[in-house]
């Protein structure tokens, strides 16, 4: 999508891209502002006065640790189940023929495609007949569904890059199943999975609708602020914690995408 | 003495296909064995029987007296030579040619000095900190023979090593891969759908086609004594003669073969000989190819290079020595 030419694109172009970032990112600067607002019951705009005191009192706030520590560790368990299922699924998509590859594919991609509140509403109406009582296992399944897609999808992608015949060529030299995991396709995988991992941590972290339905009385950070917006005490703790949950998602998606782009040279065959 | 590879009744079938079908093949240990045939004639799926990518669907192969039935890659001493090399993208040539050793436990000074060795053998020493994808065609060549030679093979095997190769460095490299076999007196096992590649390194060949070996001899038996039109066309483009043509200058109704050097062709109609009108010339550097036309059939004679030649479409004789007819086995 690069100009080659080095042209200057029109003013008017220029002036409409800038609004377009301008009207995207506008109101996320905003939330930034108004973690240091004075007022604490209503958003008023100008601020009548800055302040830092919010990340104290956010600090010493136990609910917002509880909520975060539970998306954390949501995130983290959701993204390392996605890992194991997600390369085992690309690995047999991509590597090898049976009947009903393309429909496993399919169905793997779904439930992103899917929208939330339908993974939602199916796995708590499962998870109900099962007599499943919700936990904190039930977010973590209901987040896995869609992590796996995320690395399914990088992996698959690195997989269908890579060599066949460089496995042949493990085996050839006396390596076994394990060893040419070990030596050859994990290292040739592995920045795909990172990247995939990220993405999945990020998506698990600020998901919403799925565990509406699939938490019980737990609050992950999105759900805590929702229910935050309702009282009108103390409102720029959202706001700061709004600020947080920015960070912790945008630098590993930012890495991810780092890390992809320079991907060609490793997964680039010998030929 | 044991066949460093033995086939007996050997078949691989994907669904209907007979990819390989009920071969007998015996390769003598410390030859140069080369498996000849047009691309689907189950040469490939030979040698990855023998590498043990594949397993046979009937029939039994034995490495060395060793039944290799079940035996999977990594437990077999035989080492391949990929189409498209497969070396290590994430590996330096170094660790790409330790690899094998390294698997096997074999401790790091000991592996990178052999795998220094190795690299010396085919003339790269000192590429050893590169990665694959700074070489260029030849030299990948060169490390994943390397990589396959480190583990000392009995049986290396060599998939078109030199297919993506220019023209220059593919005569090189045959050279290089002969001397190199006579040196170590490994047993090599070369496919190749090149006649001039099989016949210029190996020491016996097979010619295969449909799943099957049609003849395995010396280079200069498949080249001289083709027992099959198939054999006399696929090795040099031999002209093949229907049984009624040979039994005008042989007596004796039976295909045969006669190659397009061992025509002579002159612009004069004498009386003596085959007469023939000259349909095309093809200039091909050190001789020219004339295609000729007798009652229909169609010839082809090879002449050197600066031989006066009647004009395209004129009237000539052909005259052959009768000792280089000669008749196949192929019942007419």
């Amino acid at each position: 999508m690069r100009s080659d030419r080095g042209q200057s694109a029109p003013l008017g172009l220029k002036i409409a891209a800038a609004c377009g970032l301008l009207f995207l990112h506008l109101p996320i600067l905003l939330i930034f502002v108004y973690a240091f607002t004075t007022e604490e019951k209503s958003f008023v705009w100008p601020p009548p006065g800055l302040t830092t005191q919010w990340f104290a009192v956010t600090w010493n706030r136990p609910d917002v640790w509880e909520a975060l520590s539970l998306s954390i560790r949501v995130a983290a368990i959701s993204t390392a189940i996605a890992l194991v299922l997600g390369t085992l699924c690309a690995a047999a998509v991509s590597q090898t023929r049976f009947f009903g590859r393309e429909t496993i594919s399919l169905l793997v991609i779904l439930p992103i495609a899917l929208p939330g509140i339908i993974t939602g509403i199916a796995l708590r109406s499962a998870f109900a007949l099962a007599d499943i009582p919700f936990s904190f296992w039930t977010i973590v399944l209901g987040h896995a569904t869609f992590c796996v897609v995320v690395v399914y999808n990088n992996a698959v992608a690195r997989f269908r890059r890579t060599s066949g015949s460089m496995i042949e060529a493990s085996m050839d030299l006396g390596a076994d199943g394990f060893q040419t995991f070990r030596h050859v396709v994990l290292p040739n995988i592995a920045t795909a999975l990172l990247a995939g991992g990220m993405l999945a941590f990020a998506l698990s972290f600020d998901e919403v609708i799925v565990t509406t339905f699939t938490a019980g009385q737990q609050q992950t950070v999105p759900i805590w602020m929702l229910e935050e917006l309702i009282r009108p005490r103390q409102r720029p703790v959202t706001n700061v914690v709004a600020m947080v949950v920015v960070l912790v998602t945008l630098l590993p998606i930012l890495l991810a995408y780092y890390l992809t782009r320079d991907g060609d040279q490793i997964a680039g065959s010998g030929k | 003495m044991t066949s460093a590879v033995s086939f007996k009744q050997v078949s691989r079938h994907f669904g209907s296909v007979r990819a390989v079908d009920a071969v007998d093949l015996e390769i003598v240990p410390g030859e140069f064995f080369a498996m000849l045939g047009p691309s689907g004639s189950g040469k490939t799926t030979c040698l990855r029987l023998i590498a043990g990518f594949e397993q046979p669907t009937s029939g039994s192969i034995s490495i060395f007296g060793e039944r290799a039935g079940g035996v999977p890659p990594y437990r077999r001493n035989v080492n391949t030579v990929f189409q498209d090399y497969a070396l290590f993208p994430h590996l330096n040539v170094l660790d790409n040619v330790a690899y094998g050793l390294m698997v096997k436990g074999v401790g790091k000074a000991e592996r990178l000095k052999a795998a220094e060795e190795a690299l010396s053998m085919v003339r790269l020493p000192g590429y050893g900190a590169r990665r694959p994808g700074q070489l260029s065609g030849g030299q990948r060549q060169r490390v994943a023979l390397a990589r396959a030679l480190v583990n000392q093979p009995k049986v290396l095997l060599l998939d078109e090593p030199l297919g993506a190769l220019d023209l220059k460095l593919r005569e090189n490299m045959q050279e290089e891969l002969k001397s190199l076999q006579k040196v170590l007196g490994i047993t090599f096992v070369f496919v190749t759908h090149d006649q001039g590649e099989a016949l210029s390194m190996a020491d016996r060949v097979a010619v295969f086609n449909d799943g099957r070996i049609m003849q395995v001899g010396t280079p200069e038996d498949i080249y001289q004594r083709p027992k099959t039109r198939f054999v006399a066309d696929f090795v040099g483009s031999s002209n093949v003669l229907p049984p009624d043509f040979v039994q005008r200058y042989s007596g004796q109704h039976r295909w045969g073969s006669l190659r397009p050097e061992s025509i002579r062709v002159s612009g004069a109609t004498s009386g003596d000989g085959v007469a023939a009108r000259l349909v095309g010339t093809n200039y091909l550097g050190a001789t020219t190819r004339l295609a000729l036309d007798v009652d229909g059939l169609r010839l082809h004679a090879m002449v050197p290079a600066g031989t006066a030649l009647p004009a395209e479409g004129e009237a000539v004789t052909l005259t052959f020595n009768r000792e280089h007819l000669h008749l196949m086995d192929e019942p007419a």
